[in-house]
C-alpha cells in the first residue's frame, strides 16, 4: 500500500456527520414547506376552481322523457296512447365475460326468444354501448316470450326485462293514414329537432298527425340529478354520503282531438278491403274531416314496436304500395267528377245558359279539323241540356262548354276550387295535383314542340282527363265547396287541444278560404239538381242511391289510368290488371242540407265509378247519417292519460 | 466517553410499565409512538380510500403485523456488530435475488418484481433500500472520512449494479429510492463540497441534454419503459383527478368518508399511490399539514438519533434511514401535489401495501438497534 495511512478521527467525523445531518435537516424542512405551500395554493387559492371541477365529476344530468300525448276522435276514442311494453336488455360488465354472453345469447336462441339469424346484428348493438349500459335486445316482449324468460332467468346473468311506455294505436290498421305513427328517430329527424328536447326519448312521429303535431305531443322533457363513479355507472350513494340530487319531473304532451268519426272511417275502410283506393269525407260546414282512408293500410304499433328490415323492406316493395297515403299523395284524373266545376264555370262566365240544349251524336269534332273526340255513350245522348248533361255525364256536352270556355278560364275557375294546389290540410304528405294551362306547358316541356297548347287538349281536360289530376283529398274538399255553395275551409283534422293534466278541451276555429265568389244562387241550384238527378233512377250514380232515407247530390267518374309511383316496375303478370280505368266518386248528402261531402277513387277497378266507388260512398253516407245501430260496441271516453 | 442512559438509576422518575416495555424492547419511545400514530392514520384511510372495503383493511393490518414484528425483532435482537458484519451478505445476496427475479420474475403488475416463495411473495429490491445503505456504511466505517475519491468511485459502483437491476425490471420509482439511499450515505460521510457543487451543473446538463436530444415519440417510450403502469396521458388523469381531489378537499376537507373524488373512483390508485390526496380531500389542507408534521418529526427524531450513535457504520446507516424516509415522503407527497413527476413511490406507512411498509420498519428497527446498543465507550 502507497501513500500515508490516515487516522481516523473520532470527533472529526462526528463533526462532519452532525453538521450534515443539520444541513439534511434544514433541506428536508424546506422541502417539506414547499410541500406545504403548493397544498395552501391548492386547497385555499384555487378551491373554488378545483370544487367546481370535483362537482362536476359526480353529477351527471340525466332526462326523463315526457309522456307522449293521447290522439283521440270526435267522440273520445283514443286512437293513440302510451302503453308499457316489455323489453328483454343486458348489461355487458354482469354478463360475465364475452362467453358466458355468447352461451346466453345461444341459450335465448334455444328457447325461442331471439332468431339465431339475428345473433351477429345484436351481438354488434351490444359491443357498440358502455359495458355498463342496459342495451334493449328485444323490444316489446310477448306474455309467452315473458313467462319463457321468466322460468330460464337463473340461466342469463345481467339480461333482464324492462319495461318503458311505447305508442300504441288500440285500432290498429284503421285509420293510419290520418294519424301517421311513431318510430326510432333517425337521422334525418336529429338535424331538425332540438337534442335537449328529444333527450331520453326515443320514437318521434313519422307521419300523418303524430308528425305534424310533433311539437304538441312530445311534451317537455324533465331531469334528475345522478351520481356516477369514474366509469359512468350511476351509484346511489358515496361512502357514507347521501347528497341531495334535484329533480325536475317532466310536462307531458297535450292531447289531440281529431275530426275523424270512427264509425265512419271504419265503414269507409271495411269498404276499401281488397281494393286500392281512398275515402275522404269532409264536413262541408267546417272543413272536419270525418274519414280519411287509403288502402292497403299497415299497422303502425309495428313502426313503435321497432321493425326488423326485413319487415319493412316486405312494406316498402309491396306491389300494393301500403306505405302510400293515397288519399294525400296519390294524383289521379279526375275524369267525370271534375264535370260539376266545368258546367258552374259556363254558367259563371255565361257561355252556356242552363236550359241551352247541345246535340250530342256521340261525338264532338272540332271546327276544322278531322279528328273525332267520342262521348262515352257511343250511341249518342241526343239533345242534352246542362241537368241531364251532368246527370248522364255526357262527354260531348262538356267537350262544347270546354271550347267556348278556353283554357284559361277552365285553369283559372278550377283553381278556385283547389285543383292544381295543396289544400293545406293539417298533416304532411299532400301532393298539389296539376290544373294544367298553356303557361304550365310551357314550363313543363323542355322540347319546343311540345311546348304549344293544343286545342284538342282543352277538351279533354275539360273530361277530367288528359294533363290533370287531383288527389283524392282535393276532390273531397272540392265536392265540401260546392255543398256549402261556395263557402271554404281548410281541410283539418285536429279540431281540439287538450293541455296535459287538464279536462278542458280548447277548440280550434275552422280555417275559413276565400271560397267561390260571383256564382248566383241560380247558378249553385242548377249543378245541384244535376248532381241529385244523377243519383236518381236514370242518372249514372242511380245504383249506389237506390233506397237512401236521405237525398243524394253525386257525380261519378272513370278514368284512364295513370299509374302511381314512378319507381314501379313493369311486370307482365299484373300489368293487365293495373291497366284497367279508376273508378271515381264525389258525392254529398242530404242535399238539401249537405252534412257530409265524401269523395272516393279506387284504383284499376273492375267497373265504373258508380258501380263501384258510389257503394263505398254509399256506405260512408250512411254510416255518418244514419243513427248507429244498437249492437253497435258501446264507446268509452276515457280521459285519464297513460297506461 | 459514558452514555449509558438505559443503566438502572435509582435518580431517575419511576418507570411506567409502558416504558419498561419499550426499554425492554430497547425501542425508543417517541419515535415508536409517532410511528404507531401514523400506522393509525394509514389504516382509517385505506378504509375509506378503498371504498369501505374490510378485507383490504384485514389485509392491511396483517401488513402492519409482519412489519411491527420486523421492528422489534431487529431493535431488540440486532446489534450495530451484526448489522454491520451482515451488510455485505444482505447485499450479495440481494443482487442475486434481483438477477433471478430479472431473468424469470414472477409477473406482477405486469413488471417482474416480485419473487415467488410459495409461502410468501416479496420483491429483493426491497432489500437493496437497505442493503444499499448499509454496505455503503460498512465500506466507510473502516476508512478515514471524509471519504477519498476512490471511495467515492467504489460507493458509486456499490449504488448502481442495484439500480440497474431495478430500473430493468422495470421500477423507476424504488431504484430512484435505493440510489437515494446510497448517494446520502455519501452526503452524510461528507463528500466535498466541491464535488457536490460540480457534479451538481454536470448532472443537470446530462440530463437536459440527454432529454432533449432525443424525439418527443422517444422521451414518450423511455418514459413508458421506466413507468409502465402510468403512460403519459394515463398520469396525467391521475395528476389532474388527484389535483380536484385536494384542491376541492379546501381547509377542513369534505369529511371522512365524504371524498367524492376517492369514493366515486375518479381518483386512480387511490388507496396506493395516490392516498395522499385522499387525506388532502377528506380532512383537507389541516389533514395533510398534520401528517406532514408527523414525518417531519419522524426524520427529525431519526437523525437525532443517528446523531447520537456511536461509530460510523451506525451513523451513517441510521442518516440514510431516516432520510430514504424523508425521500419516500417528499417523491410521494410531490407526485400527488403535482410538483414531482409520476412515479410509483407509495406515503410509507400509510399507503396500502406491504413491502414498503415492512422496509421501512425494519429500517426504523434498525435505526433503534442501532441506538439503543451503544456500548459504554466508543470502538
Amino acid at each position: 500500500m502507497v501513500g500515508r495511512v490516515r487516522i481516523k478521527d473520532h470527533w472529526g467525523e462526528r463533526r462532519i456527520f452532525t453538521f450534515r445531518s443539520l444541513v439534511a435537516g434544514v433541506i428536508v424542512a424546506l422541502l417539506l414547506a414547499t410541500v406545504a405551500g403548493r397544498l395552501f395554493f391548492l386547497q385555499v387559492l384555487r378551491y373554488d376552481y378545483y370544487s367546481e371541477l370535483s362537482q362536476g365529476n359526480r353529477v351527471r344530468i340525466e332526462p326523463i322523457p315526457p309522456s307522449r300525448g293521447l290522439i283521440l276522435d270526435r267522440d273520445g276514442l283514443i286512437l293513440a296512447d302510451n302503453m308499457p311494453a316489455f323489453q328483454l336488455e343486458v348489461e355487458r360488465d354482469q354478463a360475465g365475460g364475452m362467453r358466458q354472453l355468447d352461451a346466453s345469447l345461444e341459450r335465448l336462441v334455444k328457447i325461442g326468444l331471439l332468431d339465431a339469424e339475428d345473433l351477429p346484428r345484436i351481438k354488434r348493438t351490444i359491443l357498440s354501448h358502455r359495458p355498463y349500459e342496459s342495451v334493449p335486445i328485444k323490444l316489446e316482449l310477448t306474455d309467452r316470450e315473458m313467462a319463457m324468460f321468466a322460468v330460464h332467468r337463473f340461466e342469463f346473468s345481467g339480461f333482464d326485462v324492462h319495461t318503458r311506455l311505447s305508442r300504441h294505436y288500440p285500432f290498429g290498421p284503421l285509420a293510419v293514414h290520418a294519424l301517421g305513427y311513431v318510430a326510432a328517430i333517425s337521422a334525418r329527424d336529429l338535424a331538425h329537432i332540438d337534442p335537449a328536447i328529444y333527450a331520453g326519448t326515443t320514437l318521434i312521429g313519422k307521419l300523418g298527425v303524430e308528425r305534424a303535431y310533433e311539437s304538441v305531443l312530445h311534451g317537455k322533457p324533465g331531469f334528475r340529478e345522478v351520481l356516477v363513479n369514474a366509469a359512468g355507472r350511476p351509484v346511489s350513494k358515496e361512502g357514507s354520503y347521501r347528497p341531495t340530487l334535484k329533480v325536475q319531473p317532466p310536462v307531458a304532451g297535450s292531447d289531440l282531438i281529431l275530426s275523424l268519426d270512427m264509425r265512419v272511417q271504419r265503414a269507409a275502410e271495411n269498404a276499401l278491403q281488397g281494393l286500392r283506393g281512398a275515402v275522404v269525407a269532409i264536413d262541408p260546414s267546417n272543413g272536419n274531416i270525418v274519414a280519411l282512408a287509403s288502402s292497403p293500410a299497415f299497422d303502425p304499433n309495428e313502426f313503435a314496436r321497432g321493425l326488423t328490415d326485413q319487415e319493412y323492406a316486405a312494406l316498402v316493395h309491396d306491389p300494393d304500395t301500403p306505405l302510400i297515403n293515397r288519399a294525400l299523395a296519390g294524383a289521379y284524373p279526375p275524369g267525370s267528377t271534375a264535370k260539376p266545376y266545368y258546367a258552374l264555370a259556363a254558367l259563371h262566365y255565361g257561355v252556356m245558359t242552363p236550359d241551352q240544349r247541345i246535340f250530342c251524336p256521340g261525338y264532338f269534332r272540332l271546327p276544322g279539323s278531322r279528328h273525332l273526340y267520342h262521348c262515352w255513350k257511343h250511341r249518342g245522348h241526343g239533345e242534352i241540356s246542362m241537368r241531364r248533361a251532368i246527370a248522364q255525364s255526357c262527354d260531348v256536352y262538356f267537350y262544347t262548354v270546354a271550347n267556348k270556355l278556353g283554357i284559361d278560364r277552365m285553369h283559372h275557375f278550377l283553381s278556385e276550387f283547389g285543383f292544381g294546389k295543396a289544400t293545406g290540410i293539417d298533416i304532411p304528405g299532400e301532393r298539389p295535383g296539376l290544373m294544367p294551362s298553356p303557361g304550365w306547358k310551357r314550363r313543363a316541356f323542355k322540347n319546343r314542340a311540345n311546348e304549344v297548347w293544343f286545342p284538342g287538349e282543352t277538351l279533354i281536360v275539360g273530361i277530367g282527363q288528359g294533363y290533370m289530376l287531383a288527389t283524392p283529398l282535393q276532390l273531397a274538399h272540392a265536392v265540401a265547396t260546392i255543398a256549402a255553395r261556395g263557402r271554404e275551409f281548410k281541410p283539418r283534422l285536429v279540431i281540439g287541444i287538450r293541455p296535459p293534466g287538464s279536462r278542458r278541451v280548447i277548440g280550434l276555429p275552422p280555417k275559413p278560404e276565400p271560397g267561390i265568389r260571383g256564382v248566383t244562387p241560380d247558378q249553385w241550384n242548377v249543378v245541384y239538381e244535376g248532381m241529385e238527378q244523377a243519383a236518381r233512377p236514370g242518372g249514372t250514380a242511380a245504383r249506389m242511391a237506390a233506397g237512401a232515407p236521405y237525398q243524394i247530390a253525386a257525380k261519378t267518374g272513370t278514368a284512364q289510368v295513370f299509374s302511381l309511383g314512378k319507381n314501379q316496375k313493369y311486370n307482365a303478370r299484373t300489368i293487365k290488371a293495373r291497366l284497367r280505368d279508376n273508378a271515381l266518386f264525389i258525392s254529398f248528402a242530404p242535399a238539401d242540407d249537405p252534412k257530409l261531402a265524401v269523395a272516393v277513387m279506387v284504383e284499376n277497378a273492375t267497373g265504373e265509378g258508380g258501380t263501384v266507388a258510389g257503394p263505398i260512398a254509399r256506405k260512408v253516407l250512411d254510416a255518418y247519417l244514419l243513427p248507429a245501430k244498437p249492437a253497435a260496441p258501446a264507446k268509452t271516453s276515457v280521459t285519464v292519460k297513460g297506461p | 466517553m459514558i452514555l449509558d442512559e438505559f443503566s438502572p438509576s435509582r435518580t431517575r422518575r419511576t418507570l411506567t410499565a409502558g416504558g419498561r416495555t419499550l426499554r425492554a424492547l430497547r425501542l425508543d419511545g417517541p419515535l415508536t409512538g409517532v410511528l404507531a400514530l401514523i400506522i393509525c392514520i394509514g389504516v382509517l384511510v385505506v378504509y375509506s380510500a378503498s371504498g369501505q372495503n374490510l378485507r383490504m383493511v384485514e389485509h392491511q393490518i396483517g401488513n402492519i403485523l409482519v412489519a411491527v414484528a420486523a421492528l422489534v425483532l431487529l431493535a431488540r435482537f440486532s446489534t450495530p456488530q451484526y448489522l454491520r458484519l451482515f451488510s455485505p451478505l444482505a447485499y450479495v445476496v440481494g443482487i442475486l435475488l434481483l438477477i433471478v427475479v430479472d431473468l424469470s420474475g414472477h409477473v406482477g403488475k405486469g413488471a417482474q418484481r416480485w419473487l415467488d416463495l410459495g409461502f410468501i411473495r416479496f420483491q429483493p429490491s426491497e432489500i437493496m433500500k437497505l442493503a444499499v445503505p448499509m454496505l455503503c456504511a460498512w465500506y466507510m466505517h473502516e476508512r478515514p472520512l471524509p471519504p477519498r475519491f476512490k471511495d467515492l468511485v467504489v460507493m458509486a459502483v456499490f449504488i448502481a449494479i442495484p439500480t440497474a437491476l431495478v430500473v430493468v425490471q422495470p421500477d423507476l420509482g424504488t431504484a430512484l429510492l435505493i440510489a437515494a439511499s446510497g448517494l446520502i450515505v455519501m452526503l452524510l460521510a461528507g463528500l466535498q463540497v466541491p464535488i457536490i457543487l460540480l457534479s451538481l451543473p454536470v448532472l443537470a446538463l446530462a440530463a437536459w441534454g440527454g432529454w432533449h436530444f432525443v424525439h418527443e415519440y422517444q422521451r414518450e417510450r423511455i418514459l413508458t419503459f421506466l413507468n409502465p403502469q402510468s403512460d403519459r396521458l394515463g398520469a396525467g388523469y391521475h395528476i389532474i383527478q388527484s389535483q380536484i381531489a385536494i384542491g376541492s378537499g379546501g381547509v377542513f376537507g369534505k369529511g371522512y368518508m365524504r371524498g367524492s373524488q376517492a369514493q366515486l373512483d375518479f381518483l386512480p390508485e387511490s388507496s396506493t399511490d395516490f392516498i395522499f390526496a385522499v387525506i388532502g380531500e377528506e380532512f383537507g389542507l389541516l389533514g395533510q399539514l398534520l401528517v406532514l408534521t408527523l414525518y417531519a418529526f419522524v426524520i427529525g427524531r431519526g437523525l437525532y438519533l443517528a446523531m447520537q450513535a456511536q461509530d460510523t457504520f451506525s451513523r451513517l446507516t441510521g442518516g440514510a434511514i431516516a432520510l430514504g424516509f424523508f425521500v419516500y415522503v417528499f417523491v410521494n407527497s410531490g407526485m400527488v401535489s403535482g410538483i414531482v413527476p409520476v412515479v410509483g413511490v407509495p406515503l410509507p406507512l400509510i399507503s396500502y401495501g406491504g413491502s414498503s411498509m415492512v422496509t421501512i420498519m425494519a429500517g426504523f428497527g434498525i435505526l433503534m438497534s442501532l441506538h439503543s446498543h451503544r456500548k459504554l465507550v466508543g470502538s
